[in-house]
């Protein structure tokens, strides 16, 4: 079965996409800490990081709405947790409403938490859509290696890269048999045979674990990965932190400087 | 004739203590092409996993006349390549490079050298080019060569194939098929497909239940019915003779 790549968009040609990975790594990761970092107050700020993204992303060739879809993903599961926030923080009210029994009221504290939340979560997301859209997987992982991230992590990240669509597979195939045998009845009966699917599903990747073992074993593997390394900062790597680094400062240096004030 | 493996006494039980080989005793030529055939569950891939130390258990194994045990794992692993029947298996990488140069890495060949190998195995599967491409987006008779060059990379003596045909079209088949018999080694080959077996080896070794059931030349094993018959492999061509006997299928036409 095909499925849509991982690291959709990585082949495109452009200048963020010939940079050596580990530069798009580190840039992205001090993004992600200076935008954490941020009052949550300093709404302009917020809105330069996103200028800062959506010029990266106009640079970098990257279809705007897919960024935009991709990263409206994580959206529900950032409501789910941030969404009451606003109804329990004590502090100003803002508004309240009577709902049956009870009356609610949102705070302007509150308000302001989910704000923080969201927007954080958001841009980092979007940051992170970026480095996995111009970032071939694999060299994202050799990348990680050669930052010295442990060999056991990246092995972990290379397997799920490789068999999370194997999986997939899997249990599409199991639901079609399920279904091509009438799948329906109680509710009890169906969350049984989910849960047996399930177990299926763990045994197989289990066995399946142990096969890519024996394979491994076959060619020689002794417990510990090489690779060869063919990853090489270029002038444009510099250039490209350098000013990536003076943007950030700026921005965080306004922010401090209107802070103190 | 200089041996290339010889098995004696070999005997190996499932951990739930299901009888998987029973008393096994081959030997297999320098340069033979070596067809290993049986029913499902006649003990054809644990067979083969002994011929390269994955499985150990009673009986002795020599590859290239040395003993397999402990000290001579490595050297015989690269010595006797094992490609497993499901490429989902041996290929474990996130790009088709990677693959094809885990095991020259690990027998720590210089980059070069590795280089030289993986571009070398990926031209002898007639897969060019293909080393940036993630295994998961090739078609299956793609994945099935390149899990062969992950060890033809390794230019191993004997090269051990667990099905290589299975789930192939006839066409990625026999374009398999000729791939193989251009590669100069000794070749052991697990299948239950006869034709591949016709086309490809000299020697058939008939398994079932574990037990060396006949073993002899290809020809006189294929022509023999009532053996092929009696171990759940019937003689090719006789479907093809059946459906066009009757011209009608099992089916009622309705």
């Amino acid at each position: 079965m095909k499925h849509s790549f991982l690291d959709r968009y990585s082949d495109l040609d452009s200048f963020i996409h010939k940079l050596d990975p580990r530069t798009r790594f580190i840039t992205t990761f001090a993004f992600i800490l200076v935008v954490v970092l941020t009052p949550p107050t300093r709404w302009q700020a917020f809105a330069l990081y996103f200028a800062l993204l959506a010029g990266l992303i106009l640079l970098s060739k990257l279809p705007p709405l897919y960024v935009l879809k991709r990263s409206l993903v994580i959206v529900p599961f950032v409501l789910m947790i941030a969404i009451f926030i606003p109804f329990f923080r004590p502090g100003e009210v803002v508004g309240s409403y009577n709902v049956w029994l009870w009356e609610l009221s949102i705070t302007y504290s509150g308000l302001l938490v989910l704000w923080n939340v969201v927007i954080k979560a958001w841009l980092s997301i979007l940051s992170l859509i970026v480095l996995s859209s111009t970032t071939k997987f694999s060299e994202l992982l050799k990348g990680l290696e050669q930052l010295r991230m442990p060999k056991v992590m990246v092995m972990i990240l290379s397997f799920m890269y490789r068999y999370i669509f194997v999986l997939v597979d899997e249990v599409i195939r199991m639901k079609q048999a399920r279904d091509s045998r009438n799948f329906g009845g109680k509710r009890i009966w169906q969350l049984k045979t989910i849960g047996n699917m399930v177990g299926t599903l763990f045994l197989r990747s289990y066995e399946r674990g142990e096969r890519v073992y024996g394979a491994m074993v076959a060619r020689g593997f002794e417990g510990q990965t090489r690779t060869l390394t063919n990853l090489r900062f270029q002038a444009v790597d510099l250039y490209y932190a350098m000013g990536f680094a003076v943007v950030l400062a700026l921005i965080g240096g306004t922010i401090l400087l209107r802070w103190g004030s | 004739m200089e041996k290339a493996i010889e098995i004696e006494n070999l005997s190996y039980s499932y951990p739930d203590g299901q009888q998987a080989l029973s008393d096994v005793n081959l030997a297999i030529g320098l340069g033979e092409t070596v067809a290993l055939i049986g029913p499902n569950g006649a003990g054809k891939s644990t067979l083969l996993l002994h011929l390269n130390g994955i499985l150990r258990s009673d009986g002795t194994v020599r590859v290239l006349g040395v003993p397999l045990e402990d000290k001579s794992l490595k050297w015989v692993r690269s010595k006797v390549g094992l490609v497993f029947q499901n490429p989902e298996d041996q290929l474990f990488s996130p790009t088709v490079f990677d693959d094809v140069s885990f095991g020259p890495i690990n027998m720590r060949y210089s980059e070069d050298e590795v280089r030289r190998r993986v571009s070398q195995a990926l031209k002898w599967v007639r897969m060019e080019g293909y080393d940036g491409r993630s295994p998961h987006h090739l078609s299956v008779g793609e994945k099935k060569r390149i899990a062969i060059a992950t060890i033809l990379s390794m230019s191993p003596e004997i090269l051990v194939i667990d099905e290589p045909t299975s789930n192939l079209d006839p066409r990625a088949k026999w374009e398999l098929i000729e791939l193989l018999k251009g590669l100069e080694m000794t070749k052991i080959v697990a299948s239950h497909d006869l034709e591949l077996v016709k086309a490809l080896c000299e020697r058939t070794i008939l398994l079932d239940e574990g037990k060396v059931v006949a073993d002899d030349s290809t020809r006189r094993i294929m022509s023999n019915a009532p053996l092929l018959q009696a171990h759940g492999l019937a003689p090719p061509g006789i479907i093809g003779a059946q459906a066009q006997g009757s011209g009608r299928g099992p089916l009622p036409n309705g």
